[in-house]
Parts: structure tokens; sequence; C-alpha cells
């Protein structure tokens, strides 16, 4: 069997997204910025995805700005609050410690031209509290960038509530929504945000687009600089097949929403109650304020890697958390975040549903996935020490 | 995966002499869980040759195979021949490793060395500490803390 279960990494373009992408890479071939009717007609199809994009997000369509995905947007976003603060005087960033890199490099590159860098912890849970946005905010901040919900452990943060005590305290407010998009309501006014980033690969739409929300009024400077693209604020011209492919995928996600999210739900739920039955093993992150379709889990004794490419071999398509596959010593910041050591840290899982999974698809991870931890718990000396009593279980 | 050989790959699948040696002549460990890397190797030896090497390995895919593949190059070989392997050789026999997994294949002849050292030392015979001074220095944790 093959399972597809790495849906948080990217999603395969969705039916409605390649008929959009193609029909409007054959249909709509001019340059939205040229004056002549084949131009214009490209404008004009830009312009109906714009608002279609600023429909959903509860936007309008001025405050909707493509961008080549959810790390520019996040980028753009940042950068504009960071220097018109600085204008002000106000250099204090707020984010927290489970962001992603797209937010916590670019704090990290603000930190080194001078801002002040504060990172909330998450607790257990990992879910951020609002008291403390509340808490570290003071009249020096320009920023505060919370994700709506968390790429690794799935976790939604309760970003209206901060969006709120932003809002009181005037301070601007940015949340990367990359994972959340497509998969849960998203409305930048409940939110009270900003500035919103997402990205449209994660929701059946192409790689290499997304688009960054705006409130009118707040500050925002290119990146790129060039034509007049994006009212000035992005230049490049416009990739307007992905954008419409973008587009087509993000209503056909929202118009299943309600019934893809019961169902993912189900077999989420499925998924952790199975796994948890593995010995010496824990669910990361909080189980209910949690994305349908995410389940992340450390097993303890082995390591995340050896793990994924077993499963592979299975036919199962993860992820995981561990320093060999984050390219670095450490294992991932997020599960650090939340207390798993490092030990445990290195056997971590991740398995995130999308749509077209199955009911057998879950069964069969159920089956293959206990199968490899026992294969690899039994080669690993850190598991015989740990049944021997030579050393402490942690989970 | 394009990210291992296919050496790599065929000695992580089926990984040779797995497993733990009862009264083992020598046993090495090295590596620490906290970086995400633990080898333990057990050696058996008669007249100078270890007549059998088993290992147990917590780690990645090229930890593995790099145990493995380190096992079956030291089985029926003296001691002598066993202690200049090198983390070079075992990264050619399988192929080569991806550059950030080649501390996979130092650890890989530092259990070697540590095994050696530990059947050594529990007979009380004589080496030259040159040769050790790798492990001898407790390797694993001091570099992991100075990596941080």
């Amino acid at each position: 069997m093959f399972v597809y279960a790495d849906h948080a990494a990217t999603t395969k373009l969705s039916a409605a997204a390649m008929k959009a992408y193609a029909e409007t890479a054959a249909k709509y071939y001019g340059n939205p910025s040229s004056l002549h009717s084949v131009g214009q007609e490209a404008q004009e199809m830009l312009t109906a995805c714009r608002e279609e994009i600023a429909g959903i997000l509860g936007a309008e369509a001025r405050e909707i700005y493509f961008t080549s995905g959810g790390s520019e947007a996040d980028n753009q976003a940042i950068r504009s609050a960071a220097y018109a603060g600085a204008r002000k005087g106000k250099k204090k960033i707020i984010s927290t410690a489970i962001e992603h890199h797209a937010v916590l490099h670019t704090l990290k590159r603000l930190e080194r031209e001078g801002y002040e860098i504060v990172l909330l912890p998450v607790g257990e849970s990992g879910v951020v509290e609002a008291k403390a946005v509340e808490e570290a905010l003071d009249e020096n901040t320009a920023l505060v960038t919370v994700m709506l919900a968390n790429n690794e452990i799935g976790t939604i943060q309760p970003v209206a509530e901060i969006g709120a005590i932003c809002k009181k305290q005037g301070v601007l407010f940015h949340t990367d929504a990359v994972q959340a998009v497509g998969h849960i309501p998203v409305n930048v006014k409940k939110i009270g945000c900003d500035y919103l980033a997402l990205s449209a690969h994660k929701f059946g739409g192409p790689k290499g687009v997304g688009a960054l929300y705006v409130r009118r009024g707040a500050p925002i400077f290119p990146l790129i600089e060039g034509g007049a693209q994006e009212r000035g604020k992005r230049a490049g011209t416009e990739d307007l097949p992905a954008v419409a492919a973008m587009t087509a995928a993000l209503k056909a996600s929202v118009a299943d929403m309600d019934a893809t999210s019961a169902a993912l739900q189900g077999l989420q739920h499925k998924l952790i109650d199975g796994l948890s039955k593995i010995p010496h093993c824990a669910l990361n992150g909080d189980r209910e304020m949690r994305l349908p379709g995410n389940v992340s889990f450390c097993f303890e004794g082995i390591e995340g890697e050896s793990l994924l490419l077993l499963l592979d071999e299975k036919g199962i398509c993860a992820s995981s958390g561990s320093a060999c596959t984050s390219g670095s010593l450490d294992p991932s910041h997020v599960l650090l975040a939340i207390g798993r050591v490092h030990d445990v840290a290195h056997g971590s899982l991740r398995l995130s549903l999308g749509a077209e999974n199955t009911v057998a698809e879950v069964d069969y991870m159920l089956e293959a996935i206990p199968e490899v931890v026992n294969y690899l718990r039994n080669m690993s000396p850190v598991w015989r020490d740990l049944m021997a009593g030579k050393r402490q279980f942690i989970l | 995966m394009a990210l291992y050989s296919a050496k790599v790959m065929d000695h992580f699948k089926n990984p040779r002499n797995v497993g733990i040696i009862e009264n083992a002549d020598g046993v090495g460990e090295v590596g620490n869980a906290k970086c995400g890397d633990i080898m333990k190797m057990y050696i058996k030896v008669e007249n100078g040759i270890l007549t059998d090497v088993k290992f147990e390995t917590f780690g990645c895919g090229s930890a593995i195979a790099s145990s493995s593949m380190a096992t079956e190059m030291i089985k029926g070989k003296p001691i002598s021949e066993a202690l200049q392997l090198t983390n070079k050789a075992v990264a050619e026999a399988l192929d080569g490793l991806p550059a950030h997994k080649l501390h996979c294949s130092v650890l890989a002849e530092e259990a070697v060395q540590s095994a050696i050292l530990d059947y050594y030392t529990k007979n009380n015979i004589p080496y030259d500490s040159e040769q050790f001074k790798c492990v001898l220095c407790a390797h694993g944790e001091e570099h992991v803390e100075e990596e941080e």
C-alpha cells in the first residue's frame, strides 16, 4: 500500500487547480501590465482572483498582495512592520518559540540589525497564552507575530485573542497562517490581524505562489524592487496561471472544508488512539487545539530518520523533527520548546493527513508503524538500557 | 532515496551482525542519545582474531549502515588489522556518505576501537594510548557540548 501522509510538507495539485492552471496559461498569456486587450484580459483575470481570495479571507481585494509563497509573505510583513516601528523608535518584536523558520530566521536577522526579539514560550501544550503576549507588550513594541497553526505539531494558537490585545495597544499584528488557510476557517476581521501570510501548495495549489494580506493603512514596503506590480509593493510580472490555480484550490478547499475537516478528525483520532498503544511514546502538542489531520508523536529509544526511511520502504511518506532530518545537530526547535528533551525529540514522527487519505490507509499505518518502531528498538542500545533499568524512561 | 547510495540502503535495511554477544570479550559504546547517535559494539576474541562481532545502534540510516559495514569489515580479522580501520574506509565501502553524515562513519571507527580498548583493559594487555586517543578523550560528550 502507498500512503502519502505528509500534507503539511506539501499537497498534490488539486484537480480544480490543475484545470485553472492549464486554462489560464493557455488563455491569459498577456502581461497584466500591458495596455492592449490581451494584457488587459490578464489584468482582469488577476483582479478576479484577488477579489475571490479577499472574499474568502474577509478582506478587500486591495489588501491582498500576491507573493512567491509563504516565506516571502512572512519576510515582507515582518520587515515592513519592523522598519515602520523603527521610524517611531519602536524596535521590539514579540513572537513565539515555535514559529516557522521563515519567521524565526527573519527575526534573528533583525536582532543582528539592532531589534529586540522576545520569543514567548509555549509550554507542553504547544499553545502560547494570549496573556503572555499582553504581559510582554510595551510602548517599544513594533510588532507581534504569532503563527495561526504550527507546522510540526499542528497546534492552533489563540490569534483572535492576541489580535484583540494588539488592537487595544495599537501594536501591529502578523500571523503566519500557512498551515491553516484552506483547512480551518480563517477570517482576517475575526482574527484582527494587520498581516496574514498564506501559501498555495499547502491547500492543493501550486508551489511558488502565495499571498500576503495587509490591512489597509498598515505599513508595507517592497522586498523586491522593480516594476509597479502589486501596487508597487512586489515587483515582477505576475505568475497568473499560478495565481489562478491558487484561487481555484482555495475555493475548492473552502467549499469542502466542513466535510473534509470532519473526516480528517475521524482519521486523526483513530491514528492518535492507535499509536498511543505503543509503549513509551507521547503525542506532541494539545490533542484538541490542533489542525485536523496533524498527528505528531515521539517514540523513546529510536531515531526519526531511520524510522522515516523504513516507513518509506513500506510505502508510507511521513516526516520527522529529528536532527538528522533537520540538517542540524539539534532536533526540531518546536519539540524542544514543548519540553521534549533531545533524546526523545530525535525519535519524532509527523503524519499529516489530507482529504484523499482513507480509513484503510490509517489501518495500514497502525500496522506498519508499531512494527518499524519495534524493529528499531530491538537494535537500539538505548532501548536495551531502558528495558534493563540502566537508563530512566522519559516517556 | 537519492540521499544514500544503494550500498548504504542495503546495509541499513539488511544490517549484518545486529545483536549482542553474551559474555563478550570487549564492549565499546560511543556517541550519546542527546546528539542522536549511539553505537555499541561487542567483540569475541580468540588468539588475537575477532571471531565474532555484533552491534546495536540508535541512530539514523547512515549510522546503522556504518555500524553494519564496520562489523563486516573487521569480523574474522586480527585485532591489529581491525585497529587500522578508518572512518574513510567505512565510508568508501558504503560507496560514500553525504557530507553531513560522515560523522556516522567516525562513530563506527571509534566503536571498534572502543571495544578493542575494553578487551585490552579487561585482560591487562598493554597498548599504545596514542592509538586510542580519540576514544580515550571521551570524545562523544565533550564534542556535543562544544558544538552547542
